[in-house]
């Protein structure tokens, strides 16, 4: 079974919810969109407040290349478009809307047949993913127009639909691969077209046997789609990691995947490209895991964007007494949020709910150089090096250590029997020398 | 809203590996069980004396040190004072007396370790650092060796004989020929076993090597730095054995004298003191291997290995300095 | 007896070769400086704060030598009188400035500032600050960490353990600058130092509008224009629901103080207001 050579770490799995079947959430009564979406340049309103909106209406317009659409998710009016908190705390503009109904654009097809009879040719496939605003799901929230735009003079040899879910808890994926399959390798499909590319390989790791069955058995409808089984490793389902485990290649430091010639994209990615070129419908809902150990029911909810997080907590039995953390994504890397009412963004792939008895951080006591950070760290990096630079504040000497290469994962802080806290002091260099990065181009 | 607690906000990752500091100093006191079991079977009374009164004071050092010196919280429960106290016992003769011990400990804890900023900072292993002040202070009594089972009842006042080492160093000097001293020193099965004379751990390889497989087996060390060692150590006398077996011992005897695979696998393997690479430690290896080498063949010393480490502890921010980890994606030089 | 001979003559003679060594070498490598640099370093303060913006003190002490003007040139920590010095060994014109300290614009302790999350992780404001918006429903306020107090090299700030928020000794404060760039949310400012260290200022940096910001912390800058209102000097200022009183137009004349509702405006040092008699109340027996 393939896996990726070096480093990595095996939390324990805890997929409680993969047992849950996708349930639609009751619509909330006010959902709130923040402009600053995906990773990129944040998106420009076209609605004002007091305009009527339906689903999948276009609110907000890209305004750059590495930037996207959002679009409506629900039916209403617009509440107001000022500052609020995201899952940070920090408070960025906006769009509020009033829910009222249902309503629906016509020209959207919201049957849950599965189609397939769509042909487009590569650039209008990019277009229409460009237009509906689909970004990476994999919680990254990247624009996927921009990855499918390949640079000149690179080629994309293969596409690499990353179901592996490596994170502890999260099954959205899972349930997804699950019953949307086919949709699923429609879109990779597609998806192949738009890189003009015949190859195409779905990582999965081998925690989803159930999945993996279908997927394999589905693929022999698509010529040049096939299923890959993984080791079970975190992080596996990294994108470096993903590459080098299925295809060998190493992307360089400081590059991007199409320098090997490969493109990846996460199977939500996948089926959300799936409906906008076949049921012409934006990406404004995605499938949300509800899960946490004391947590008396789990959920994989199919959630509208700006749906605020205590609803969905709320459906699934409420926050548990003892509660501690509620971690919007994953409990490796995902973010600690100080208020549950932030809504969910396209990048909100599951709400994990952490006990108090495991809220808490271990003492941290000094490093004894036992050098399992080094051994764990997926990118080849010396962990316990770039705290100790990090704390002396040497940012220049931390650039020469590639912090910028790390891809913040955890390994290494999880790793640690001194339970030191070395990914904080990783993410103070990285943005620390992003600045310096930025102010020597200028 | 949370019903009774405010919210937690930490960094990631929010999930912690159940490795601990405690853990793996609990590890290498297990891995060390077979040799003090052995050692109390060759040196009985006096092996116990020593070993207890240097843990004793070994953590009791840590403890009054941090209480009234450092004014700090006691990191006693991590395990390492313990270790130091167990690894110190183990590089002396067991009939050292108490108060000379102590002084070991002192120096071990105080200086070695604590006034560099406690566990993780120290460069030098506390350890050896106490066993070399105490060679250095009290010759005598560090090299008056209790003669294996004959001794074990009695404490300061045990039987001495010389170790295989010394035999030979002494009689070289004297101008005895190779072959008259071989006679000297027991067999290689006895000295694998341990029924020689020797520091209190170094005698017997069969527990030592039982030690440290336990510790790869449970990953505390990796097998790196004793190969290393070891196979330098072979190489080195092998080569001049090959040239003139009349002058010097084989290899095998090299291996199985003197403290060498205590050295390898418990002391140069100690994770503060080491470097952070495999291919670091592989040099490493070969360092402390050409430096025990040189020092017993041609230095006035019969046992080099404590001098080795900690010389070679020294290189050691040059070693990490120097090789880095193989970075993901790095590019290749000529690719 | 020989030998002790052999022993002092060899001894001075490699001593006294390797001292003739030295000094070719260091005659060969010598740098040229000029002098007036030393003699600028020597009347500077000596602190090393780069408060000036220059690397040290002696880069400071370049930097004077080098400029045509000193006019750019200011040592915060030796003020005026240690420029005035600086330009009598120079033979150039001193820049005249205003002394400045470091004042602290948040009055958020946990009285009026209610926690609202658990901090667990690096307890420095940088690293905090990269995670999130802070522990309490006001994004902007301090952080209580201390990055100012460890940025201070001259001893001038400490955490009030109760109010955990950092305070400003006024008579060792240089305003070299250092915790206004250690503190990420820019609430450290330099104002005019005015007599007897008085300071009237807007103690908060709070941007939300009035009642988010009421809400969050019983002290905070509500934005009500009340104090834009009471100034007779047009000393104040509201920006993003934020008011600002210019110390360079503020006679500290305290109108501004009396009439904020949330005390958010700060009047330090200054003697305590007479309290106005209380007016005789007319009994009215026809009154219900």
């Amino acid at each position: 079974m393939k896996t990726f050579p070096r480093g990595g770490v095996h939390p324990p799995e805890n997929k409680k919810a993969s047992g849950s079947p996708i349930e639609v959430l009751p619509l909330p009564k006010v959902v709130c969109i923040h402009l600053a979406h995906h990773l990129g340049a944040p998106a420009e309103p076209v609605v004002a407040k007091g305009d009527a909106v339906k689903a999948g209406q276009l609110i907000a317009r890209s305004t750059g290349f590495v930037s996207a659409n959002l679009h409506a998710p629900v039916s209403g009016t617009v509440q107001k478009i000022e500052p609020a908190p995201d899952s940070s705390g920090y408070k960025r503009t906006a769009i509020f809307i009033e829910v009222q109904g249902d309503e629906w654009l016509e020209t959207i097809d919201r049957t849950t047949d599965v189609i397939n009879s769509k042909e487009m040719s590569s650039a209008d496939i990019i277009n229409r993913i460009t237009q509906m605003g689909i970004v990476g799901l994999g919680g990254a929230t990247f624009p996927s127009h921009v990855k499918l735009t390949i640079p000149k003079g690179k080629k994309a040899e293969i596409l690499i639909i990353n179901g592996v879910e490596c994170e502890p808890y999260l099954t959205s994926d899972h349930r997804l691969m699950l019953e949307k399959g086919e949709e699923i390798l429609i879109g990779a499909q597609l998806l192949m077209k738009a890189l003009q590319v015949n190859q195409a390989v779905v990582g999965i790791e081998n925690n989803k046997p159930d999945a993996i069955r279908h997927l394999t058995e589905l693929c022999n409808r698509f010529p040049g789609i096939r299923v890959e089984v993984l080791k079970v490793k975190y992080p596996q389902g990294g994108e470096k990691q993903l590459i080098k485990a299925i295809t060998g290649r190493e992307v360089p430091s400081g590059k991007l995947p199409i320098d090997v010639g490969v493109v990846v994209h996460n199977v939500g990615t996948a089926f959300a490209v799936y409906e906008a070129i076949n049921k012409n419908k934006p990406l404004v809902e995605r499938v949300v895991t509800v899960t946490g150990k004391t947590m008396n029911r789990t959920a994989n909810y199919l959630v509208r964007i700006g749906t605020p997080i205590n609803e969905l907590i709320e459906a699934a039995g409420g926050l548990p007494s003892d509660t501690g953390k509620v971690i919007s994504g994953g409990p490796m890397m995902g973010r600690a949020l100080p208020m549950i009412d932030v809504p969910v963004t396209k990048g909100t792939s599951g709400i994990v709910m952490m006990p108090v008895s495991e809220s808490n951080r271990r003492t941290s006591l000094n490093c004894i150089r036992c050098s399992r950070c080094n051994s764990v760290c997926p990118m080849g990096l010396e962990p316990y090096l770039l705290m100790s630079l990090g704390e002396a504040k040497r940012w220049d000497d931390m650039e020469i250590a590639k912090v910028m290469d790390c891809m913040e994962c955890g390994s290494c802080s999880y790793t640690c029997p001194s339970g030191r806290p070395l990914l904080d002091y990783i993410r103070l260099g990285k943005t620390s020398v992003n600045r310096i990065i930025r102010s020597r181009s200028k | 809203m949370s019903a009774t607690n405010l919210l937690t906000v930490s960094y990631s990752p929010h999930l912690s590996g159940t490795e601990s500091v405690q853990k793996i100093m609990y590890r290498v006191l297990i891995a060390m069980i077979p040799a003090f079991a052995v050692s109390l079977i060759f040196f009985g009374l006096g092996a116990l004396v020593v070993t207890s009164i240097a843990v004793v004071s070994c953590m009791a050092f840590e403890y009054l040190i941090n209480r009234f010196m450092l004014k700090a919280e006691s990191t006693l429960w991590d395990g390492s004072a313990a270790v130091t106290g167990v690894l110190l016992a183990f590089n002396v003769p067991s009939n050292l007396p108490v108060w000379m011990i102590i002084i070991g400990s002192l120096v071990a804890i105080g200086v070695a370790k604590m006034s560099f900023g406690g566990l993780g900072k120290n460069p030098f292993n506390p350890a050896l650092v106490g066993r070399v002040f105490l060679l250095i202070s009290f010759p005598v009594q560090m090299t008056s060796w209790p003669k294996a089972i004959e001794s074990r009842l009695a404490y300061l006042d045990a039987t001495t004989g010389a170790t295989p080492l010394a035999i030979l160093k002494e009689g070289i000097k004297n101008g005895q020929p190779l072959s008259e001293l071989m006679k000297e020193i027991p067999g290689y099965a006895q000295m694998f076993i341990g029924n020689m004379g020797g520091s209190l751990g170094e005698i017997s390889a069969l527990a030592l090597i039982i030690g440290g497989l336990y510790l790869i087996y449970k990953k505390v060390i990796t097998w790196h730095i004793p190969v290393s060692i070891l196979a330098t150590v072979g190489l080195f006398t092998g080569i001049l054995w090959m040239i003139d077996p009349g002058k010097y011992a084989d290899p095998l005897f090299h291996l199985l004298a003197g403290g060498i695979i205590l050295g390898a696998i418990f002391m140069a393997t100690d994770m503060v003191t080491s470097p952070m690479t495999p291919v670091g430690q592989l040099i490493f290896g070969a360092g402390i291997g050409l430096i025990t080498c040189l020092i017993r063949i041609f230095g006035s010393f019969p046992e080099g290995v404590s001098f080795a480490i900690l010389i070679m502890n020294a290189f050691v921010p040059l070693i990490d300095k120097y090789v880095k980890p193989k970075r993901f994606g790095e590019e290749l030089k000529n690719g | 007896m020989n030998t002790v001979v052999i022993t002092i003559i060899s001894l001075s003679v490699i001593g006294g070769l390797s001292g003739f060594i030295l000094f070719l070498i260091a005659q060969q490598f010598k740098v040229f400086e000029d002098p007036r640099i030393d003699d600028v370093e020597a009347v500077l303060p000596g602190a090393n704060c780069g408060g000036c913006g220059y690397p040290g003190c002696r880069g400071f002490a370049e930097n004077c030598v080098k400029a045509e003007t000193l006019d750019a040139l200011f040592c915060p920590v030796g003020g005026n009188d240690g420029m005035v010095k600086v330009a009598a060994a120079l033979g150039k014109e001193a820049v005249v400035k205003d002394p400045l300290v470091a004042v602290v614009r948040c009055s958020g302790s946990p009285d009026h500032r209610v926690r609202t999350t658990q901090y667990d992780s690096v307890g420095t404001c940088e690293i905090a600050s990269i995670l999130f918006s802070g522990d309490t429903a006001c994004s902007f306020g301090c952080l209580g960490l201390g990055d100012c107090v460890k940025a201070c090299t001259f001893d001038a700030m400490h955490m009030n353990p109760v109010s955990l928020l950092p305070e400003v000794i006024d008579g060792k404060c240089t305003s070299c600058g250092a915790c206004v760039k250690a503190c990420p949310k820019t609430i450290i400012e330099l104002r005019k130092k005015n007599k007897k260290d008085r300071k009237i200022f807007v103690s908060c940096v709070n941007q939300d509008k009035g009642a988010a910001a009421k809400k969050a912390c019983s002290v905070a800058c509500i934005a009500c224009k009340a104090c834009v209102k009471a100034c007779a000097f047009d000393a104040i200022t509201i920006e993003n629901f934020l008011a600002y009183i210019d110390p360079a137009k503020c006679t500290l004349c305290r109108k501004c103080v009396a009439v904020c509702p949330t005390d958010s405006i700060l009047e330090i040092n200054f003697a305590p207001r007479k309290v106005a008699e209380a007016e005789p109340v007319a009994i009215d027996n026809q009154a219900n």
